[in-house]
Protein backbone atom coordinates (compact mmCIF):
# COMPACT_ATOMS: atom_id res chain seq x y z
CA UNK A 1 0.00 0.00 0.00
CA UNK A 2 1.40 3.41 -1.07
CA UNK A 3 1.12 4.78 2.48
CA UNK A 4 2.92 8.28 3.64
CA UNK A 5 6.38 8.02 5.28
CA UNK A 6 5.56 7.67 9.04
CA UNK A 7 7.61 7.33 11.76
CA UNK A 8 6.23 3.89 12.69
CA UNK A 9 8.15 2.64 9.46
CA UNK A 10 11.22 0.98 11.45
CA UNK A 11 9.31 -0.73 13.85
CA UNK A 12 8.88 -4.37 14.83
CA UNK A 13 5.01 -5.38 15.19
CA UNK A 14 5.68 -5.89 18.85
CA UNK A 15 7.14 -2.65 19.33
CA UNK A 16 4.31 -1.03 17.20
CA UNK A 17 1.87 -2.77 19.22
CA UNK A 18 3.05 -1.58 22.21
CA UNK A 19 3.82 1.83 21.32
CA UNK A 20 -0.50 2.07 20.18
CA UNK A 21 -1.26 0.13 23.89
CA UNK A 22 -2.45 -2.62 21.62
CA UNK A 23 -2.90 -5.99 23.52
CA UNK A 24 -2.21 -9.74 22.71
CA UNK A 25 -5.68 -10.90 21.24
CA UNK A 26 -6.70 -13.74 23.33
CA UNK A 27 -4.45 -13.78 25.76
CA UNK A 28 -5.40 -15.19 29.23
CA UNK A 29 -6.93 -12.63 32.15
CA UNK A 30 -5.46 -12.59 35.40
CA UNK A 31 -7.96 -14.64 37.87
CA UNK A 32 -9.38 -11.55 39.70
CA UNK A 33 -10.10 -9.92 36.24
CA UNK A 34 -11.44 -13.22 35.04
CA UNK A 35 -13.18 -13.52 38.49
CA UNK A 36 -14.93 -9.84 37.28
CA UNK A 37 -15.56 -10.80 33.61
CA UNK A 38 -17.50 -14.01 34.53
CA UNK A 39 -19.71 -11.87 37.20
CA UNK A 40 -20.44 -9.21 34.61
CA UNK A 41 -21.66 -12.62 32.38
CA UNK A 42 -24.54 -13.73 34.76
CA UNK A 43 -26.97 -12.88 33.22
CA UNK A 44 -25.96 -14.70 30.45
CA UNK A 45 -25.43 -17.86 32.72
CA UNK A 46 -28.75 -17.59 33.76
CA UNK A 47 -29.95 -17.38 30.97
CA UNK A 48 -28.42 -20.00 28.88
CA UNK A 49 -29.30 -22.40 32.22
CA UNK A 50 -32.82 -21.15 31.35
CA UNK A 51 -32.95 -22.00 27.72
CA UNK A 52 -30.88 -25.11 27.79
CA UNK A 53 -33.73 -26.51 30.73
CA UNK A 54 -37.31 -25.40 28.63
CA UNK A 55 -35.47 -26.48 25.33
CA UNK A 56 -34.82 -30.08 26.34
CA UNK A 57 -38.83 -30.65 26.83
CA UNK A 58 -40.23 -28.11 23.96
CA UNK A 59 -41.14 -30.76 21.19
CA UNK A 60 -43.00 -33.11 23.67
CA UNK A 61 -46.32 -32.96 24.32
CA UNK A 62 -46.71 -32.95 27.70
CA UNK A 63 -44.12 -29.81 27.60
CA UNK A 64 -42.86 -28.45 30.61
CA UNK A 65 -44.54 -30.85 32.86
CA UNK A 66 -41.72 -33.79 31.98
CA UNK A 67 -39.54 -31.53 34.44
CA UNK A 68 -41.89 -33.12 37.41
CA UNK A 69 -43.19 -36.74 35.43
CA UNK A 70 -38.96 -37.47 34.63
CA UNK A 71 -37.30 -37.56 38.49
CA UNK A 72 -41.32 -38.94 39.61
CA UNK A 73 -40.75 -42.16 37.33
CA UNK A 74 -36.77 -42.44 38.25
CA UNK A 75 -38.07 -42.54 41.62
CA UNK A 76 -40.79 -45.30 40.87
CA UNK A 77 -38.39 -47.22 39.16
CA UNK A 78 -36.00 -47.55 42.01
CA UNK A 79 -38.52 -48.28 44.47
CA UNK A 80 -39.61 -50.65 42.22
CA UNK A 81 -36.12 -52.56 42.10
CA UNK A 82 -34.85 -51.77 45.33
CA UNK A 83 -37.38 -51.48 47.55
CA UNK A 84 -39.79 -54.13 46.24
CA UNK A 85 -37.62 -56.47 44.91
CA UNK A 86 -34.23 -56.24 46.30
CA UNK A 87 -35.34 -55.42 49.69
CA UNK A 88 -32.14 -53.02 50.19
CA UNK A 89 -34.46 -51.57 53.17
CA UNK A 90 -32.46 -53.84 55.92
CA UNK A 91 -33.54 -52.41 58.77
CA UNK A 92 -35.43 -49.34 57.82
CA UNK A 93 -38.90 -48.65 58.35
CA UNK A 94 -40.90 -48.13 54.77
CA UNK A 95 -41.55 -44.55 56.18
CA UNK A 96 -38.11 -43.88 56.15
CA UNK A 97 -36.78 -46.19 53.08
CA UNK A 98 -39.04 -44.86 50.47
CA UNK A 99 -38.03 -41.14 51.09
CA UNK A 100 -34.46 -42.09 51.92
CA UNK A 101 -33.78 -43.66 48.28
CA UNK A 102 -35.62 -41.26 46.39
CA UNK A 103 -33.64 -38.38 48.56
CA UNK A 104 -30.95 -40.56 47.49
CA UNK A 105 -31.37 -40.60 43.54
CA UNK A 106 -31.98 -37.25 43.13
CA UNK A 107 -29.33 -35.63 45.20
CA UNK A 108 -27.01 -37.84 43.09
CA UNK A 109 -28.38 -37.18 39.98
CA UNK A 110 -27.84 -33.45 40.72
CA UNK A 111 -24.28 -34.20 40.74
CA UNK A 112 -23.67 -36.89 38.20
CA UNK A 113 -25.60 -34.95 35.10
CA UNK A 114 -23.45 -31.62 36.46
CA UNK A 115 -20.57 -34.06 35.99
CA UNK A 116 -21.63 -35.30 32.32
CA UNK A 117 -22.59 -31.67 31.19
CA UNK A 118 -19.16 -30.72 32.65
CA UNK A 119 -17.87 -33.10 29.82
CA UNK A 120 -19.10 -31.78 27.24
CA UNK A 121 -19.92 -28.11 28.32
CA UNK A 122 -16.31 -26.93 25.72
CA UNK A 123 -16.34 -29.86 23.52
CA UNK A 124 -20.52 -29.99 22.56
CA UNK A 125 -20.47 -25.72 22.45
CA UNK A 126 -17.13 -25.56 19.82
CA UNK A 127 -19.03 -23.27 17.74
CA UNK A 128 -20.33 -21.15 20.36
CA UNK A 129 -16.29 -20.67 21.92
CA UNK A 130 -15.33 -19.96 18.38
CA UNK A 131 -17.74 -17.48 17.53
CA UNK A 132 -18.48 -15.35 20.81
CA UNK A 133 -16.44 -13.89 23.13
CA UNK A 134 -17.25 -14.36 27.22
CA UNK A 135 -14.68 -16.39 29.99
CA UNK A 136 -15.15 -19.77 28.98
CA UNK A 137 -16.16 -20.95 32.84
CA UNK A 138 -19.23 -19.81 31.85
CA UNK A 139 -20.27 -22.72 30.09
CA UNK A 140 -20.00 -25.12 32.61
CA UNK A 141 -21.34 -23.30 35.50
CA UNK A 142 -24.64 -22.53 33.49
CA UNK A 143 -24.38 -26.38 33.08
CA UNK A 144 -24.12 -27.17 36.26
CA UNK A 145 -26.76 -24.17 37.19
CA UNK A 146 -29.40 -25.75 34.53
CA UNK A 147 -29.16 -29.20 36.52
CA UNK A 148 -29.70 -27.07 39.99
CA UNK A 149 -32.77 -25.94 38.84
CA UNK A 150 -33.72 -29.56 37.46
CA UNK A 151 -33.06 -30.08 40.92
CA UNK A 152 -35.38 -28.13 42.39
CA UNK A 153 -38.70 -29.42 40.48
CA UNK A 154 -37.52 -32.86 41.69
CA UNK A 155 -37.66 -31.03 44.84
CA UNK A 156 -41.21 -31.14 44.64
CA UNK A 157 -41.64 -34.85 43.72
CA UNK A 158 -39.43 -35.11 46.88
CA UNK A 159 -41.87 -33.19 49.41
CA UNK A 160 -44.60 -34.84 48.25
CA UNK A 161 -43.37 -38.13 48.43
CA UNK A 162 -41.58 -36.97 51.68
CA UNK A 163 -45.17 -35.96 53.29
CA UNK A 164 -47.12 -38.79 52.05
CA UNK A 165 -44.31 -40.67 54.23
CA UNK A 166 -45.22 -38.79 57.60
CA UNK A 167 -42.49 -36.53 57.21
CA UNK A 168 -43.85 -32.96 57.37
CA UNK A 169 -42.47 -29.71 56.84
CA UNK A 170 -40.73 -28.57 59.89
CA UNK A 171 -38.09 -26.26 60.89
CA UNK A 172 -35.28 -28.96 59.94
CA UNK A 173 -36.51 -28.46 55.95
CA UNK A 174 -34.52 -25.25 56.43
CA UNK A 175 -31.55 -27.16 56.01
CA UNK A 176 -31.98 -27.62 52.57
CA UNK A 177 -30.53 -24.50 51.31
CA UNK A 178 -27.46 -24.60 53.04
CA UNK A 179 -26.98 -28.26 51.72
CA UNK A 180 -28.42 -27.35 47.85
CA UNK A 181 -25.44 -24.11 47.91
CA UNK A 182 -22.44 -26.41 49.68
CA UNK A 183 -23.56 -29.19 46.59
CA UNK A 184 -23.98 -26.98 44.27
CA UNK A 185 -20.54 -25.62 44.50
CA UNK A 186 -19.00 -28.45 44.35
CA UNK A 187 -21.27 -29.52 41.53
CA UNK A 188 -19.63 -26.80 39.54
CA UNK A 189 -15.88 -27.28 40.78
CA UNK A 190 -16.05 -30.52 39.42
CA UNK A 191 -18.16 -29.72 36.35
CA UNK A 192 -15.05 -26.94 35.66
CA UNK A 193 -12.14 -29.54 35.83
CA UNK A 194 -14.03 -32.02 33.62
CA UNK A 195 -14.66 -29.47 31.17
CA UNK A 196 -11.00 -28.67 30.95
CA UNK A 197 -10.67 -32.44 30.62
CA UNK A 198 -13.19 -33.01 28.27
CA UNK A 199 -12.23 -30.13 26.18
CA UNK A 200 -8.60 -32.31 25.52
CA UNK A 201 -10.06 -35.53 25.61
CA UNK A 202 -13.74 -35.79 24.55
CA UNK A 203 -13.38 -39.21 24.77
CA UNK A 204 -14.31 -39.15 28.34
CA UNK A 205 -17.87 -38.11 27.43
CA UNK A 206 -17.81 -42.45 26.96
CA UNK A 207 -16.05 -43.44 29.88
CA UNK A 208 -17.64 -41.06 32.81
CA UNK A 209 -21.44 -43.21 32.81
CA UNK A 210 -19.55 -45.80 33.84
CA UNK A 211 -17.22 -43.87 36.39
CA UNK A 212 -20.42 -42.02 37.95
CA UNK A 213 -22.13 -45.27 38.25
CA UNK A 214 -19.45 -47.00 40.06
CA UNK A 215 -19.06 -43.85 42.27
CA UNK A 216 -23.23 -44.03 42.64
CA UNK A 217 -22.82 -47.80 43.97
CA UNK A 218 -20.58 -47.03 46.26
CA UNK A 219 -22.10 -43.73 48.19
CA UNK A 220 -24.87 -45.51 49.60
CA UNK A 221 -28.00 -43.86 47.33
CA UNK A 222 -29.92 -46.82 47.77
CA UNK A 223 -28.99 -48.43 51.27
CA UNK A 224 -27.02 -46.87 53.86
CA UNK A 225 -23.27 -47.51 53.92
CA UNK A 226 -22.71 -48.42 57.79
CA UNK A 227 -25.55 -51.55 57.60
CA UNK A 228 -24.56 -52.83 54.68
CA UNK A 229 -20.71 -52.83 55.68
CA UNK A 230 -21.34 -53.69 59.07
CA UNK A 231 -19.68 -56.84 58.85
CA UNK A 232 -16.25 -55.45 56.98
CA UNK A 233 -13.70 -53.30 58.77
CA UNK A 234 -14.76 -50.01 59.21
CA UNK A 235 -12.17 -48.16 57.60
CA UNK A 236 -14.10 -48.78 54.46
CA UNK A 237 -17.36 -47.67 55.71
CA UNK A 238 -15.46 -44.55 56.69
CA UNK A 239 -14.36 -43.71 53.42
CA UNK A 240 -17.53 -44.17 51.63
CA UNK A 241 -19.37 -41.92 53.91
CA UNK A 242 -17.15 -39.49 53.61
CA UNK A 243 -17.06 -39.44 50.12
CA UNK A 244 -18.80 -36.08 49.17
CA UNK A 245 -21.74 -37.62 47.13
CA UNK A 246 -22.54 -39.36 50.03
CA UNK A 247 -22.17 -36.44 52.55
CA UNK A 248 -24.40 -34.13 50.66
CA UNK A 249 -26.90 -37.02 50.23
CA UNK A 250 -27.34 -38.06 54.52
CA UNK A 251 -27.47 -34.18 55.02
CA UNK A 252 -30.31 -33.73 52.90
CA UNK A 253 -31.85 -37.03 54.05
CA UNK A 254 -31.38 -35.37 57.53
CA UNK A 255 -32.53 -32.24 56.81
CA UNK A 256 -35.94 -34.15 55.50
CA UNK A 257 -36.94 -37.46 56.63
CA UNK A 258 -38.39 -37.66 60.40
CA UNK A 259 -36.79 -41.03 61.23
CA UNK A 260 -33.77 -40.23 60.20
CA UNK A 261 -31.62 -38.73 63.09
CA UNK A 262 -28.50 -37.33 63.16
CA UNK A 263 -27.07 -41.05 64.67
CA UNK A 264 -26.79 -41.69 60.77
CA UNK A 265 -24.63 -39.10 60.08
CA UNK A 266 -20.79 -38.75 60.66
CA UNK A 267 -18.95 -37.15 62.60
CA UNK A 268 -18.13 -32.90 61.47
CA UNK A 269 -20.58 -33.56 58.69
CA UNK A 270 -21.04 -29.78 57.89
CA UNK A 271 -16.91 -28.68 58.05
CA UNK A 272 -16.56 -32.11 55.95
CA UNK A 273 -19.35 -30.79 53.13
CA UNK A 274 -18.00 -26.72 53.27
CA UNK A 275 -14.98 -28.27 52.84
CA UNK A 276 -15.87 -30.47 50.17
CA UNK A 277 -17.28 -27.39 48.31
CA UNK A 278 -14.62 -24.76 48.78
CA UNK A 279 -11.90 -27.45 48.22
CA UNK A 280 -13.54 -28.29 44.63
CA UNK A 281 -14.94 -25.23 43.48
CA UNK A 282 -11.80 -23.02 43.65
CA UNK A 283 -9.59 -25.90 43.12
CA UNK A 284 -12.07 -26.15 40.07
CA UNK A 285 -11.80 -22.81 38.63
CA UNK A 286 -8.67 -21.91 38.74
CA UNK A 287 -7.71 -25.02 37.18
CA UNK A 288 -10.67 -24.48 34.39
CA UNK A 289 -8.72 -20.77 34.03
CA UNK A 290 -5.44 -21.86 33.57
CA UNK A 291 -6.26 -23.30 30.08
CA UNK A 292 -8.58 -20.09 29.23
CA UNK A 293 -6.56 -19.20 25.95
CA UNK A 294 -6.78 -22.58 24.81
CA UNK A 295 -10.25 -23.63 24.63
CA UNK A 296 -11.58 -23.96 21.28
CA UNK A 297 -8.49 -24.66 19.21
CA UNK A 298 -7.95 -26.94 16.67
CA UNK B 1 -7.13 6.04 22.48
CA UNK B 2 -6.90 9.81 20.48
CA UNK B 3 -7.80 9.38 16.98
CA UNK B 4 -5.19 11.69 14.94
CA UNK B 5 -6.62 11.19 11.42
CA UNK B 6 -6.26 15.00 10.89
CA UNK B 7 -2.60 14.58 11.51
CA UNK B 8 -1.62 12.50 8.84
CA UNK B 9 -0.33 9.30 11.25
CA UNK B 10 -2.43 6.12 11.10
CA UNK B 11 -2.82 4.43 14.17
CA UNK B 12 -2.73 1.24 14.21
CA UNK B 13 -6.06 -1.49 15.53
CA UNK B 14 -4.72 -4.75 14.30
CA UNK B 15 -1.34 -6.31 14.09
CA UNK B 16 -0.92 -10.08 12.84
CA UNK B 17 2.90 -10.93 13.63
CA UNK B 18 4.06 -14.29 11.41
CA UNK B 19 0.78 -16.35 12.90
CA UNK B 20 0.27 -19.68 11.88
CA UNK B 21 -2.58 -21.22 12.70
CA UNK B 22 -3.19 -25.38 13.25
CA UNK B 23 -6.46 -27.63 13.41
CA UNK B 24 -5.76 -31.00 15.31
CA UNK B 25 -8.58 -33.10 13.88
CA UNK B 26 -9.13 -36.30 15.90
CA UNK B 27 -10.13 -39.53 13.68
CA UNK B 28 -8.79 -38.39 10.17
CA UNK B 29 -6.51 -40.30 9.95
CA UNK B 30 -7.54 -43.22 7.17
CA UNK B 31 -6.31 -46.68 8.10
CA UNK B 32 -4.63 -47.93 11.56
CA UNK B 33 -8.25 -47.00 12.67
CA UNK B 34 -8.70 -50.19 14.19
CA UNK B 35 -8.70 -50.24 18.33
CA UNK B 36 -5.81 -52.03 18.75
CA UNK B 37 -4.06 -49.78 16.90
CA UNK B 38 -5.76 -47.00 18.82
CA UNK B 39 -4.62 -48.31 22.13
CA UNK B 40 -1.20 -49.06 21.29
CA UNK B 41 -0.81 -45.43 20.32
CA UNK B 42 -1.96 -44.35 23.77
CA UNK B 43 -0.22 -46.49 25.80
CA UNK B 44 3.32 -45.63 23.86
CA UNK B 45 2.12 -41.77 24.43
CA UNK B 46 3.05 -41.31 20.68
CA UNK B 47 2.95 -37.26 20.15
CA UNK B 48 -0.40 -37.70 18.03
CA UNK B 49 -2.58 -40.55 18.15
CA UNK B 50 -5.11 -40.89 15.54
CA UNK B 51 -4.46 -36.86 14.76
CA UNK B 52 -4.29 -35.27 11.50
CA UNK B 53 -2.86 -31.95 11.77
CA UNK B 54 -3.95 -29.04 9.02
CA UNK B 55 -2.25 -26.09 8.72
CA UNK B 56 -4.63 -23.28 8.05
CA UNK B 57 -2.83 -20.23 8.14
CA UNK B 58 1.14 -20.18 7.39
CA UNK B 59 2.78 -17.10 8.61
CA UNK B 60 0.12 -14.38 7.75
CA UNK B 61 1.44 -10.61 8.61
CA UNK B 62 -0.19 -7.38 8.27
CA UNK B 63 -1.24 -4.17 9.71
CA UNK B 64 -4.79 -2.75 10.01
CA UNK B 65 -5.73 0.88 10.36
CA UNK B 66 -8.09 2.77 12.13
CA UNK B 67 -10.82 3.42 9.52
CA UNK B 68 -10.15 1.05 7.50
CA UNK B 69 -12.56 -1.45 5.16
CA UNK B 70 -10.27 -4.38 4.56
CA UNK B 71 -11.95 -7.31 2.50
CA UNK B 72 -10.76 -11.15 2.64
CA UNK B 73 -10.45 -13.11 -0.61
CA UNK B 74 -9.38 -15.89 -2.02
CA UNK B 75 -11.01 -19.47 -2.97
CA UNK B 76 -12.48 -21.84 -0.35
CA UNK B 77 -10.56 -23.58 2.07
CA UNK B 78 -7.77 -20.69 1.60
CA UNK B 79 -7.76 -20.05 5.62
CA UNK B 80 -10.12 -16.54 5.44
CA UNK B 81 -12.24 -17.52 8.43
CA UNK B 82 -9.55 -18.76 10.33
CA UNK B 83 -7.99 -16.10 9.88
CA UNK B 84 -11.05 -13.98 11.46
CA UNK B 85 -11.23 -15.88 13.85
CA UNK B 86 -7.53 -15.98 15.01
CA UNK B 87 -8.00 -11.84 15.34
CA UNK B 88 -11.07 -12.08 17.32
CA UNK B 89 -8.91 -14.11 19.48
CA UNK B 90 -11.04 -16.96 19.21
CA UNK B 91 -8.64 -19.64 17.53
CA UNK B 92 -5.15 -19.27 19.32
CA UNK B 93 -2.81 -19.46 16.63
CA UNK B 94 -0.08 -21.98 16.71
CA UNK B 95 2.86 -19.47 16.95
CA UNK B 96 2.84 -15.76 16.22
CA UNK B 97 0.81 -13.20 18.02
CA UNK B 98 -2.62 -10.93 17.06
CA UNK B 99 -2.30 -7.12 18.70
CA UNK B 100 -5.66 -5.69 18.56
CA UNK B 101 -7.07 -2.76 20.06
CA UNK B 102 -9.80 -3.44 22.20
CA UNK B 103 -12.03 -6.42 21.61
CA UNK B 104 -12.89 -7.42 18.00
CA UNK B 105 -15.63 -9.37 17.12
CA UNK B 106 -17.15 -11.02 15.15
CA UNK B 107 -20.74 -10.84 13.29
CA UNK B 108 -22.77 -13.94 14.21
CA UNK B 109 -24.56 -15.52 17.05
CA UNK B 110 -25.87 -17.95 15.68
CA UNK B 111 -24.28 -20.80 17.73
CA UNK B 112 -25.88 -18.96 21.05
CA UNK B 113 -29.41 -19.32 19.76
CA UNK B 114 -31.55 -22.47 20.11
CA UNK B 115 -34.11 -23.73 17.30
CA UNK B 116 -36.63 -24.99 20.46
CA UNK B 117 -36.84 -21.56 21.69
CA UNK B 118 -38.97 -19.05 20.54
CA UNK B 119 -37.36 -15.86 18.58
CA UNK B 120 -38.74 -13.65 21.36
CA UNK B 121 -36.38 -15.35 23.80
CA UNK B 122 -33.43 -16.31 20.91
CA UNK B 123 -33.27 -12.28 20.98
CA UNK B 124 -32.63 -11.79 24.50
CA UNK B 125 -29.96 -14.87 24.49
CA UNK B 126 -28.32 -13.65 21.49
CA UNK B 127 -27.85 -10.28 23.41
CA UNK B 128 -26.66 -11.50 26.38
CA UNK B 129 -24.26 -13.95 24.79
CA UNK B 130 -22.60 -11.27 22.90
CA UNK B 131 -22.31 -9.56 26.02
CA UNK B 132 -24.88 -6.80 25.57
CA UNK B 133 -26.84 -5.98 29.40
CA UNK B 134 -30.34 -6.73 29.80
CA UNK B 135 -31.47 -2.98 29.90
CA UNK B 136 -29.55 -2.52 26.34
CA UNK B 137 -31.67 -5.46 25.01
CA UNK B 138 -34.96 -4.26 26.31
CA UNK B 139 -34.31 -0.81 24.58
CA UNK B 140 -32.74 -2.48 21.22
CA UNK B 141 -35.59 -5.21 21.33
CA UNK B 142 -38.20 -3.47 19.21
CA UNK B 143 -35.46 -2.58 16.88
CA UNK B 144 -34.22 -5.87 16.22
CA UNK B 145 -37.41 -7.50 15.53
CA UNK B 146 -38.84 -5.01 13.17
CA UNK B 147 -35.52 -5.19 11.44
CA UNK B 148 -35.24 -8.59 10.82
CA UNK B 149 -39.39 -7.96 9.47
CA UNK B 150 -40.11 -11.27 11.26
CA UNK B 151 -43.59 -9.83 12.13
CA UNK B 152 -44.56 -8.47 8.90
CA UNK B 153 -46.25 -12.21 7.98
CA UNK B 154 -48.15 -12.40 11.60
CA UNK B 155 -46.96 -13.01 14.78
CA UNK B 156 -43.87 -15.18 14.13
CA UNK B 157 -41.58 -13.99 16.86
CA UNK B 158 -43.36 -15.61 19.68
CA UNK B 159 -42.99 -18.87 17.53
CA UNK B 160 -40.07 -21.71 17.94
CA UNK B 161 -37.17 -20.87 15.91
CA UNK B 162 -37.75 -24.39 14.23
CA UNK B 163 -41.03 -23.32 12.33
CA UNK B 164 -39.30 -20.57 11.05
CA UNK B 165 -38.20 -20.91 7.11
CA UNK B 166 -34.70 -20.44 6.75
CA UNK B 167 -34.80 -17.11 5.31
CA UNK B 168 -36.62 -15.88 8.40
CA UNK B 169 -34.17 -17.64 10.73
CA UNK B 170 -30.94 -16.15 8.74
CA UNK B 171 -32.53 -12.46 8.98
CA UNK B 172 -33.22 -13.09 12.89
CA UNK B 173 -29.80 -13.96 13.23
CA UNK B 174 -28.25 -11.24 11.02
CA UNK B 175 -30.86 -8.77 13.10
CA UNK B 176 -29.59 -9.79 16.62
CA UNK B 177 -25.93 -9.97 15.65
CA UNK B 178 -25.92 -6.55 13.59
CA UNK B 179 -27.53 -5.27 17.34
CA UNK B 180 -24.41 -4.33 18.78
CA UNK B 181 -21.76 -1.93 18.00
CA UNK B 182 -17.94 -2.64 17.95
CA UNK B 183 -14.75 -1.36 18.15
CA UNK B 184 -13.05 -3.90 15.08
CA UNK B 185 -15.98 -5.67 13.38
CA UNK B 186 -15.32 -9.08 10.67
CA UNK B 187 -18.17 -10.05 8.72
CA UNK B 188 -17.99 -13.23 7.48
CA UNK B 189 -20.58 -13.70 4.50
CA UNK B 190 -22.91 -12.06 5.87
CA UNK B 191 -24.26 -10.44 2.99
CA UNK B 192 -25.59 -13.53 1.44
CA UNK B 193 -28.83 -13.84 3.66
CA UNK B 194 -32.69 -13.50 2.46
CA UNK B 195 -34.80 -11.93 -0.39
CA UNK B 196 -33.37 -8.77 -2.33
CA UNK B 197 -35.04 -6.32 -0.21
CA UNK B 198 -33.60 -7.64 3.11
CA UNK B 199 -30.10 -7.60 1.35
CA UNK B 200 -30.29 -4.12 0.43
CA UNK B 201 -31.21 -3.47 4.45
CA UNK B 202 -27.97 -5.45 5.89
CA UNK B 203 -26.02 -3.60 2.97
CA UNK B 204 -27.57 -0.14 4.77
CA UNK B 205 -26.86 -1.60 8.25
CA UNK B 206 -23.59 -2.50 7.40
CA UNK B 207 -22.68 0.98 6.50
CA UNK B 208 -23.84 2.02 9.53
CA UNK B 209 -21.49 0.02 11.70
CA UNK B 210 -18.74 0.60 9.61
CA UNK B 211 -19.25 4.76 10.37
CA UNK B 212 -18.91 3.36 14.64
CA UNK B 213 -16.55 0.78 13.90
CA UNK B 214 -12.84 1.62 13.96
CA UNK B 215 -12.09 -0.97 11.51
CA UNK B 216 -13.74 -3.39 9.52
CA UNK B 217 -12.87 -7.12 8.01
CA UNK B 218 -15.12 -8.68 5.79
CA UNK B 219 -15.00 -11.77 4.11
CA UNK B 220 -16.95 -12.26 0.63
CA UNK B 221 -16.54 -14.00 -2.73
CA UNK B 222 -18.81 -11.41 -4.04
CA UNK B 223 -16.18 -9.60 -5.91
CA UNK B 224 -18.67 -6.75 -6.36
CA UNK B 225 -19.76 -6.47 -2.25
CA UNK B 226 -16.07 -6.54 -1.43
CA UNK B 227 -14.91 -3.53 -4.50
CA UNK B 228 -18.45 -1.19 -2.92
CA UNK B 229 -17.62 -1.67 0.81
CA UNK B 230 -13.48 -2.05 1.06
CA UNK B 231 -10.71 -0.08 0.20
CA UNK B 232 -8.25 -2.55 1.15
CA UNK B 233 -7.76 -6.20 0.05
CA UNK B 234 -6.16 -9.02 1.31
CA UNK B 235 -5.69 -12.06 -0.37
CA UNK B 236 -5.26 -15.10 1.51
CA UNK B 237 -4.36 -18.66 -0.85
CA UNK B 238 -4.00 -21.97 0.79
CA UNK B 239 -2.90 -20.43 4.14
CA UNK B 240 -0.37 -17.39 2.61
CA UNK B 241 -1.42 -13.60 2.05
CA UNK B 242 -0.38 -13.65 -1.49
CA UNK B 243 -1.30 -9.92 -2.28
CA UNK B 244 -1.91 -7.09 0.41
CA UNK B 245 -3.05 -3.48 -1.30
CA UNK B 246 -5.63 -1.46 -3.10
CA UNK B 247 -9.04 -2.74 -3.77
CA UNK B 248 -8.57 -2.35 -7.47
CA UNK B 249 -5.02 -3.85 -7.72
CA UNK B 250 -5.61 -6.85 -5.76
CA UNK B 251 -8.98 -8.04 -7.15
CA UNK B 252 -8.26 -7.67 -11.31
CA UNK B 253 -5.31 -9.99 -10.12
CA UNK B 254 -7.47 -12.39 -8.15
CA UNK B 255 -10.04 -12.18 -11.21
CA UNK B 256 -6.46 -13.27 -13.61
CA UNK B 257 -5.60 -16.13 -11.30
CA UNK B 258 -9.02 -17.60 -11.12
CA UNK B 259 -9.62 -17.43 -14.87
CA UNK B 260 -12.73 -14.78 -15.00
Amino acid sequence: MTAPPSPDDGLSPAELAAKYGLSVSGARPGLAEYVRQLWGRRHFILAFSQAKLTAQYSQAKLGQLWQVATPLLNALVYFLIFGLILKADRGMSREVYVPFLVTGVFVFTFTQNSVMAGVRAISGNLGLVRALHFPRASLPVSFSLQQLQQLLFSMVVLFVVAMSCGSYPQLSWLLIVPVLTLQFLFNSGLALVMARLGSRTPDLAQLMPFVMRTWMYASGVMFSIPVMLKDHPGWIADILQWNPAAIYMDLMRFALIDGYGSENLPPHVWAVALGWAVLVAAGGFVYFWKAEERYGRG
Amino acid sequence: MADDKSTGTRVPTVIADEVHIVYRVNGGKTGKGSATAALSRIIRRSESPGVRKVHAVRGVSFTAYRGEAIGLIGSNGSGKSTLLRAIAGLLPPESGKVYTDGQPSLLGVNAALMNDLTGERNVILGGLAMGMSREQIRERYQEIVDFSGINEKGDFITLPMRTYSSGMAARLRFSIAAAKDHDVLMIDEALATGDRKFQKRSEARIRELRKEAGTVFLVSHNNKSIRDTCDRVLWLERGELRMDGPTDEVIKEYEKFTGK
